[in-house]
């Protein structure tokens, strides 16, 4: 059994430690909103915080995790949301970024680990921080446009 | 015109090729649509009211609109709502939406005749349905509110979702849904449901509606295929032949079943599935199988000879004809400057972010299958004839699709047939759900096809082009499919030449050939199809001659269009926002082109801004769009629609390429066919030519102009023109 901390409950899952981090998350734990891309750290779909950093969840091992404590999408918007994911989430809503929305959750774990890191980002902060997020549908512009948004929520 | 042909009937867009849907949905697709109320259903679903296919009502008044389109991320869920919404004069805010089961009989497209998402037809093809099927709603509630009150119907006012009437009574639609579903069918004779006047629009067309989809897809809940789980489902990894048309001829499964959580081990079709209970399981399974492959009847060739049997199959006339105007041999020998230009263009996997999967459980007498299905009149038959049951026998639930792009449309239903055969060689003892890797789905085919073109184009004295030779060789999408009859006419594929068999620009000789290559590589339609090809070499010779004739390519192209209103009205609104000057050279290192193209109906022109960098590489930094779509519905979704087929065109454009070597798929991961990245997105800006016309396509059209576009604004950088596709690592120094 390995011990895990996500969304800061205590989880007990039954999996090898090799098991990667995201088929943990969705399959044994049932959080869905992590989602599979690319299984190879190579499109951030599955991007969740490990004690506050993102990181993709399909290369981190489940037994590597230890007692760092995982957020994943639900944990970063739902009940107990941070101030950055609250406003990540509206900016996300007031753009009207999504399209298709499967690769939006790893857009949104990315970006607010970019607002809490750096408050004022700039185009290329925001380029850097999440190159590593694919979109098909391509809607970097307007996540661009949603992580400036999400900044001045945060500053008001 | 009745209330059934405005509902149901009628077959608004002509969609010639694909009017073999009809077909391939079998025969009896019919299209009568119902107005009646159905009380029982709203037993079933405690309280909820369907007035007709597409409305429910709920006691609390919100309103469900039943979504005939898959929504892969362009909206139709959002317009479709908006449609009605518009019609009932509902509050955005009341406003849910579920997907359509499969039944072509109410859920038809009909500009397919057949149940099925695809041609960008979603929004034209609904346009009336939707809205009578809204505004027949409406009728209803407001005859059980004035029935009730005792007032004229006619004196009853809706506003956001609140029927009032000037005695004071107020009530909502979810307090008269129950009486309104009583009132004898049908309510609402069409000459009582006229479509609201354009002028009169409060959600059509405004600013400011904000997608239906944003909360679900920003809080994690949204429920793709991937994520859903029935009780004792197992997971299918298959291991596919490592080339096209590969059998499995023997396989070792030991090391397989060793693997935790792995259950069984099947041969399939397609294969060999390992079922496990966990997705992980599953792929480490099929990673330990080994499996000997009888390739002796597979595709062994690679890119390069494709490439150049093509080449050579356009280097000699003779191809079937597509268009033929006028005398083109005579005007080349008689033109006063001849320009002669080749192309190429790579096979293209869609990539769409979630890799195909689909979920199906199998019972005796039935399957439900839950994914994102594209092509229901296609997959429903397929998983009947594979599992034995009757068409109807086959349900499917439709879910958001992380993309698709065209792959989830499949005339074989591959991915679909593919699970059903899993299903059932493991008796249905278990629901399965197949989960494609991302390697699995970049190998796994249905590429857009490869393509050569030869063009030879002259100008005359004046510089107006006088003659267009146009040969097209590549890999039809029809052939060999089911459906080759029906979309094939006198060898030629539509899907291989539109964009260019029907030049929008008035060139007096005109020849288009087509050469079809026969290559054991399944291709399929990939965002804006023909075109994506076609509008490249069209806009790029176009921009030749311009230059050829010592013109300036906007003015060039206005001259040749004075009969194409709508590419007119689009160039031009482009040209405007962008700031063109006609005959301005941009500064060195850096390049403006344009290009305009009809597809879908619509007509999109865009001028792109590029920089050369000092390694010699290409940044695009602005797209300016100008887009004549008809009405636009909602403007937001017309806006993002254009910036993504920028981005679609612009990442295929700069590097993607699926090559084989010896018949086998070269890449595998976003890392050897990496899609467009943040720090690529150039700066877009799209607006919309006013129109009061029908709505046409939106989800392809911002695809086709990017590529010639870009093409011709590295051309005014560099003097150097882009003729093969992609880009790729090509350093390009400043003229």
């Amino acid at each position: 059994m390995i011990k895990l901390n996500i969304n800061g409950e205590e989880r007990s899952v039954d999996v090898d430690a090799d098991t990667p981090l995201l088929w943990v998350i969705r399959d044994e734990i049932g959080l869905t909103g992590t989602k599979f891309g690319c299984g190879q750290a190579l499109c951030g779909a599955c991007t969740v915080h490990m004690d506050g950093q993102p990181v993709r969840s399909c290369q981190t091992m489940a037994g590597d995790v230890g007692d760092a404590q995982i957020v994943t999408i639900e944990g970063l918007v739902g009940a107990n949301a941070t101030p950055e994911g609250k406003a990540v989430q509206a900016a996300w809503r007031a753009l009207d970024v999504v399209q298709c929305g499967y690769c939006q959750s790893g857009q949104m774990m990315s970006a607010a680990a970019l607002l809490t890191e750096n408050k004022k980002p700039t185009d290329e902060d925001i380029n850097a921080a999440l190159n590593g997020n694919v979109c098909r549908c391509a809607t970097y512009q307007r996540i661009r446009a949603a992580v400036h948004d999400a900044a001045r929520r945060l500053e008001a | 015109m009745s209330i059934q042909d405005r509902i149901g009937g009628g077959a608004p867009l002509d969609m010639s090729r694909r009017g073999f849907l009809a077909i391939a949905g079998g025969a009896g697709v019919g299209l009568m649509v119902g107005l009646k109320p159905l009380p029982a259903e709203a037993e079933a679903a405690g309280g909820l009211v369907q007035f007709n296919p597409f409305v429910k009502v709920a006691p609390d008044g919100a309103i469900t609109v039943v979504v005939k389109h898959l929504d892969m991320g362009q909206g139709p869920t959002t317009g479709l709502a908006t449609l009605i919404a518009e019609e009932m004069d509902a509050d955005w805010s009341q406003m849910r939406t579920e997907f359509a089961p499969a039944d072509a009989t109410l859920y038809a497209n009909l500009a397919f005749k057949a149940q099925g998402t695809g041609g960008s037809t979603a929004m034209a093809n609904s346009w009336e349905q939707y809205r009578t099927a809204g505004a027949a709603a409406r009728a209803a509630l407001v005859k059980a509110a004035a029935d009730k009150w005792q007032v004229a119907q006619g004196e009853i006012v809706v506003d956001k979702g609140v029927l009032s009437h000037p005695s004071g009574k107020r009530g909502t639609y979810g307090e008269f849904a129950e009486a309104a579903a009583k009132l004898p069918a049908p309510v609402g004779a069409p000459q009582e449901t006229p479509f609201k006047d354009a002028a009169k629009f409060k959600l059509i067309g405004k600013e400011g509606l904000h997608r239906i989809d944003n909360d679900p897809k920003t809080d994690g809940t949204a429920i793709y295929t991937q994520d859903v789980k029935l009780p004792g489902m197992l997971v299918a990894a298959v291991a596919h032949p490592p080339r096209f048309g590969g059998k499995v001829k023997s396989f070792d499964d030991s090391e397989a079943k060793k693997v935790k959580g792995v259950e069984k081990i099947v041969q399939i079709p397609q294969g060999v599935a390992v079922l496990a209970k966990n997705t992980w399981a599953a792929f480490k399974g099929r990673d330990a199988l080994k499996v000997e492959w009888d390739l002796s009847g597979a595709e062994g060739r690679g890119s390069e000879e494709l490439l150049r049997l093509a080449k050579e199959a356009v280097s000699k006339p003779g191809g079937a004809v597509a268009a033929t105007r006028g005398d083109v041999d005579g005007a080349l020998k008689g033109a006063a400057k001849v320009i002669e230009a080749d192309f190429t263009f790579p096979y293209l996997a869609h990539a769409p972010m979630e890799p195909l999967n689909c979920v199906i459980d199998l019972k005796p007498d039935g399957a439900r299958l839950i994914y994102g299905s594209q092509f229901q009149s296609i997959d429903q038959p397929t998983v009947a004839a594979i599992t034995g049951l009757k068409p109807e026998q086959v349900k499917i639930e439709t879910v958001w699709a992380g993309g698709s792009f065209g792959r989830r449309a499949v005339p074989t239903a591959d991915y679909v047939a593919e699970a059903a055969s899993i299903a059932k060689a493991i008796n249905g003892a278990n629901p399965v759900k197949l989960v494609w890797t991302r390697e699995d789905d970049t190998k796994g085919g249905y590429y857009r096809p490869f393509y050569a073109h030869k063009v030879r184009a002259a100008i005359g004295a004046d510089g107006m082009p006088v003659a267009w030779e146009h040969h097209i060789a590549g890999q039809s999408i029809f052939a060999g499919t089911a459906l080759e009859a029906m979309a094939v006419k006198d060898g030629v594929d539509e899907t291989s030449v539109e964009g260019a068999s029907n030049l929008a620009y008035a060139v007096p000789n005109l020849k288009v050939e087509l050469t079809t290559l026969k290559v054991g590589v399944p291709v399929l339609w990939w965002r804006s199809v023909g075109h994506t090809h076609t509008a490249h070499v069209v806009e790029s010779v176009i921009d030749e001659l311009a230059h050829a004739a010592g013109k300036d390519p906007v003015e060039y192209r206005l001259a040749l269009l004075k009969d194409k209103p709508r590419h007119t009205a689009a160039l031009k609104l482009a040209a405007e926002k962008a700031g063109w000057t006609p005959g301005a050279k941009p500064e060195k290192g850096k390049g403006r082109g344009v290009a305009v193209h009809e597809s879908f109906n619509t007509v999109v022109a865009q001028v792109v801004d590029v920089t050369i960098t000092k390694n010699g590489g290409v940044k695009v930094d602005r797209v300016v769009a100008g887009v004549d779509c008809g009405t636009v519905i909602n403007p937001d979704v017309v806006r993002a629609q254009v910036e993504g087929g920028v981005g679609f065109g612009l990442g295929a454009a700069l590097r993607d390429a699926i090559t084989l070597e010896d018949g086998v798929v070269q890449q595998a991961n976003f890392d050897t066919y990496e899609p467009l990245r943040m720090s690529d997105m150039p700066k877009v800006e799209v607006y919309a030519v006013p129109s009061d016309a029908k709505p046409t396509g939106i989800g392809e059209p911002g695809v086709p102009p990017l590529a010639p576009a870009l093409a011709n604004a590295i051309f005014s950088a560099t003097g150097k023109r882009v003729r093969d596709l992609p880009l790729g690592d090509q350093k390009f120094t400043t003229a």
